[in-house]
């Protein structure tokens, strides 16, 4: 166990003593006490800045299920080290924030909330920091565990408990395909680590279960990342406190299946599927977020379809550069790895403004007491640091100098320029669909970003449509927004501090195979690059957006704006509904509750298993060769035996009917007496006697056979099961008695017949065997025996005083 | 009482005890010829009950005043107890001896730990029987 292990395990570690300091330091707001971890914990993976921008990496090993091949290894390289400088800082961020943002500390259970936190914030690093799958998928479920109860943190709200249950029905589905996708991929290399699964991924490309592990796996990524059409759990996810929002929905759970998607780009990357299916889905996710974006009338709903769009940026970019890992590059080649490039740029951007845009929308909830964008209007004179705030993040979203938006929208629209001149995938054909539909989404993000700030800071201010006197926030709530709206001004005028301390790293791990040794990457970020097609792009984009947005006014009224909810919702929850119905239907269909139609189930999977066995093994075999000489009197006790038999269903008095059931007993005793077994004899002439005395005392207090009238149908389908196990029951008798003779089995009889009168003293060979070869089985049956008597004890006399009860 | 009364009980009373007599034999005899706890249990049986349906359940209970689940208490120990006599030497579950042994007036007789067993069995088998039909027999709900 090292440091690192503790780091990762750190969180549930104080998570385990967060009750305990909330019950005992009731005045103090439990939040301080989370506060400290996830800053130490950020400095301390500062320090692995050096070390990992040099090229390098850490790996720490502890066996976990060694049989299994499942370790927890702790391995950081840029990926890991980049999401887990995201994961604590801006959980140092949102904790501090939450304290001022939930504020009551008594009504507020505040120990579950930060508990939850803490719990999402460590699987969270084991996601990004293990190298073995199973931890990872672990540690991904946790995540899904942790998220769907901080939605459902007001669980006194039906919307929360919707939310909740959605994202938890959404991502557990995909977390178990991608269990089913690791599992595949240790079918194909035989370990779980990812270092080993990478080092063998000419094996898995050849391999004929690649596609199977590959959609897999892309069904967990694209379900934890909020891609179309698993997206719609993350709007019914704002029902969260906002701080949630702005941890788990905007900046890290959701990039979750980035991450997935940008460790496994070694190993399914420079195939055309992956290509198609990552920028495909993502062109799409990024269009259809932004384009329902606009619709929103909630300031968080206007933001979940943002993040949504955006995830959707960052996936066609990493597909985009997938195609990189197709050609062996030489050092210095950028054309293809731009789209990488861009896609963690955009990665660390799009955490940085849209965690502060969470937190401005958050305040303004806050302190006004709605986020519904009608009631809102003129808070740029009342809140200043949050309105600047929510200018550079919302400009930055849409893309507009000096702002780090630009920087990475610029590199987007490079990269999706450069599909087109792909010459692999069908690009040639298809490759223009590419900046076409990214400009027409990046014009759609323009408009909402405008909407977002214009209508909530600009324009009349309506007190008298607000709960609250608005005002300014505290100053603990601004420090979040203002440290992440610097961070993007920084970022944005000086991208370059990024380029090779964190970005290089990070598309090393992303494309292993593309830099030799003591290469690296060419990364050179900057604003101006000239007249080129990507700043006409840009151009056009403000000049469309900005009449999107001027004329809003004209559109409000259309279908498709008064539609706020995603059509798919519909099919979501129609589908939940109809997967209830048709469960009943089913449980219905099936359980009458009539003991006659479970009966008529049995047989009729009794008659269907040994036709089956009879037919489907062509064992149907009639031997009448080897049987004993059938003497007369058999053949009479036969036919009485078979006429009192049928004579049964047409009598309509109990007491008839048992006395006929007590002469086939009789005449089964007689049979025994033919066949030579007189103690078989003895005992069924003796138990037939008791037997019809009881039934005669039990079915004198029963009331005469009602004369039932069964429908024909009824009739015929009981008598044809009936008929059918009878035929099949003899069949299977017949064919077991001739294979006997073909495959002949020397009989145990033997031994008992020559041991029993000098190994037990006895010459009553039934006897012997039943108290000394086979005692046990005789001292069970008279057990069963008493259980039997003890029962009907239990049952005549201790029912009777709670059978009201019954 | 009147005169079928009369020759019933007289009746009873004798073929019971020719019925008793001859469960008993089935009984001992169980080892080397047809028959054994579970037939001679059942015999004993039908001669009670014979006794039962002639004369009244409480003048039967009154001569015979079993407990018929303490018997099968005793009937399961019995043979339970008998399969625990090998374990006591270190040999398995229900391991039965048998000898020949010189007693006082019956000479040489052949005894088994199978016979403890079976009366065991034959117990039980006679509490089953009984105490099933007297249950259902005196319910009056």
């Amino acid at each position: 166990m090292s440091l690192l292990h503790l780091v990762v395990l750190a969180p549930f570690l104080l998570a385990i003593l967060i009750p305990f300091l909330y019950k005992k330091f009731r005045h103090i707001h439990t939040g301080w006490f989370v506060l400290g971890l996830p800053l130490v914990l950020f400095i301390y993976f500062l320090t692995f800045l050096p070390e990992i921008s040099g090229g390098g990496a850490v790996q720490e090993t502890v066996p976990w299920i060694p049989s299994l091949g499942i370790d927890f290894t702790v391995f950081v390289d840029g990926l890991g080290l980049l999401f887990a400088l995201l994961i604590t800082g801006i959980g140092t961020l949102v904790v501090l924030y939450s304290i001022y943002y939930i504020a009551n500390k008594k009504d507020e259970p505040l120990n579950n909330f930060y508990v939850y936190l803490l719990m999402f914030m460590g699987a969270m690093l084991g996601v990004v920091l293990s190298d073995n799958l199973m931890v990872v998928y672990v540690f991904w479920e946790t995540t899904s565990l942790a998220s769907m109860l901080l939605i459902g943190y007001w669980f006194h709200k039906e919307r929360s408990r919707y939310g909740a249950q959605k994202s938890m029905l959404i991502t557990v589905f995909g977390g178990f395909s991608m269990l089913a996708g690791f599992t595949l991929l240790y079918v194909m290399t035989e370990t779980f680590s990812i270092r080993e699964i990478i080092a063998q991924t000419d094996v898995i490309a050849s391999h004929e279960l690649f596609l199977p592990a590959m959609l897999l796996i892309l069904l967990g990524a694209f379900t934890k990342s909020a891609q179309f059409p698993f997206h719609i759990w993350l709007p019914d996810a704002m029902e969260a406190p906002t701080p949630v929002s702005a941890y788990l929905h905007s900046a890290t759970m959701v990039k979750a299946g980035i991450y997935l998607v940008a460790r496994m780009t070694p190993v399914f990357g420079g195939e055309p599927q992956w290509f198609w299916l990552l920028s495909g889905f993502g062109i799409f996710t990024l269009l259809w977020g932004s384009v329902s974006a606009v619709r929103q009338k909630d300031l968080k709903a206007i933001l979940a379809f943002s993040t949504i769009s955006q995830l959707g940026m960052i996936m066609t970019l990493l597909g985009l550069g997938s195609a990189a890992v197709h050609f062996d590059l030489a050092n210095g080649e950028t054309l293809y790895t731009t789209a990488i490039l861009a896609a963690v740029f955009h990665l660390i951007n799009h955490a940085t403004f849209k965690g502060s845009l969470f937190m401005v929308v958050g305040i303004v909830d806050h302190e006004t007491g709605t986020r519904d964008i009608r009631n809102l209007g003129g808070l740029m004179t009342l809140m200043p640091i949050t309105a600047t705030a929510a200018l550079i993040g919302t400009f930055s979203m849409a893309g507009l100098p000096p702002f780090n938006g630009f920087l990475s929208k610029e590199m987007f629209f490079t990269g999706v320029l450069n599909a087109t001149t792909l010459d692999l995938f069908n690009m040639q054909t298809w490759g223009l669909i590419f900046p076409v539909i990214a400009w027409i989404a990046s014009i759609f993000t323009f408009a909402y970003c405008m909407i977002m700030f214009f209508k909530t800071f600009t324009g009349k201010h309506q007190p008298e449509k607000l709960k609250k006197q608005a005002h300014e926030a505290p100053m603990g709530m601004l420090i979040g927004p203002v440290i992440l709206a610097s961070l993007v001004v920084v970022f944005g005028l000086f991208p370059n501090v990024l380029s090779y301390s964190i970005i290089e790293p990070v598309m090393r791990s992303i494309l292993p195979s593309l830099v030799s040794d003591g290469g690296e990457f060419y990364v050179n970020i900057y604003h101006w690059h000239g007249p080129n097609t990507e700043l006409m792009m840009t151009i056009g984009v403000v000049i469309f957006g900005s009449l999107v947005y001027l004329n809003l006014k004209r559109w409000q009224e259309a279908a498709f704006f008064l539609k706020e909810r995603d059509p798919l919702n519909w099919l979501y929850d129609n589908s939940l509904v109809w997967l209830i119905d048709g469960a009943t239907w089913v449980n219905d269909l099936q359980l009458t509750g009539r003991l006659r139609d479970y009966m008529a189930y049995m047989f009729v999977f009794f008659a269907g298993f040994m036709a089956w066995g009879l037919f489907y093994f062509d064992a149907i075999a009639i031997d009448l060769e080897n049987t004993a000489p059938i003497s007369t009197y058999i053949f009479v006790l036969v036919a009485v035996l078979i006429l009192a038999t049928i004579s049964i269903p047409f009598i309509n008095h109990r007491i008839t009917a048992i006395i006929v059931v007590g002469v086939i007993g009789f005449l089964l005793a007689l049979l025994f007496v033919v066949f030579r077994a007189p103690d078989l004899a003895l005992t069924q002439l003796l138990v037939e006697t008791v037997m019809v005395v009881m039934f005669l005392l039990v079915f004198y207090h029963l009331p005469e056979l009602k004369k039932e009238s069964f429908k024909p149908t009824m009739k015929i389908s009981n008598l044809a099961i009936s008929i059918a196990v009878g035929v099949f029951a003899s069949l299977t008798a017949l064919s077991a008695h001739a294979f006997s003779y073909e495959n002949p089995v020397d009989a145990i009889s033997n031994y008992f017949i020559e041991n029993a009168y000098t190994l037990a003293g006895g010459n009553n060979m039934v006897n012997v065997i039943l108290v000394d070869f086979r005692g046990l089985d005789t001292l069970l049956e008279v057990l069963v025996l008493a259980i039997a008597a003890l029962g009907i004890v239990v049952l005549v006399k201790y029912t009777a005083k709670g059978r009201e009860n019954l | 009482m009147n005169r079928q009364r009369l020759i019933l009980h007289s009746m009873t009373k004798v073929v019971s005890f020719i019925i008793l007599s001859f469960s008993i034999f089935l009984f001992f005899a169980g080892h080397n010829e047809p028959g054994g706890g579970f037939i001679g249990g059942l015999m004993t049986a039908s001669a009670l009950l014979l006794l039962y349906v002639s004369f009244d359940i409480q003048t039967i209970r009154r001569v015979i005043p079993f407990d018929y689940v303490k018997m099968i208490a005793v009937g399961l120990l019995l043979a339970i107890g008998t399969g625990l006599i090998g374990m006591l030497f270190g040999l398995p579950f229900l391991t039965q001896f048998d000898d020949y042994f010189q007693l006082p007036i019956l000479g040489e007789t052949h005894l088994a730990t199978a016979l403890p067993f079976d009366l065991g069995i034959y117990l039980v088998v006679i509490g089953v029987a009984l105490l099933v039909i007297l249950t259902i027999a005196e319910d009056d709900s």
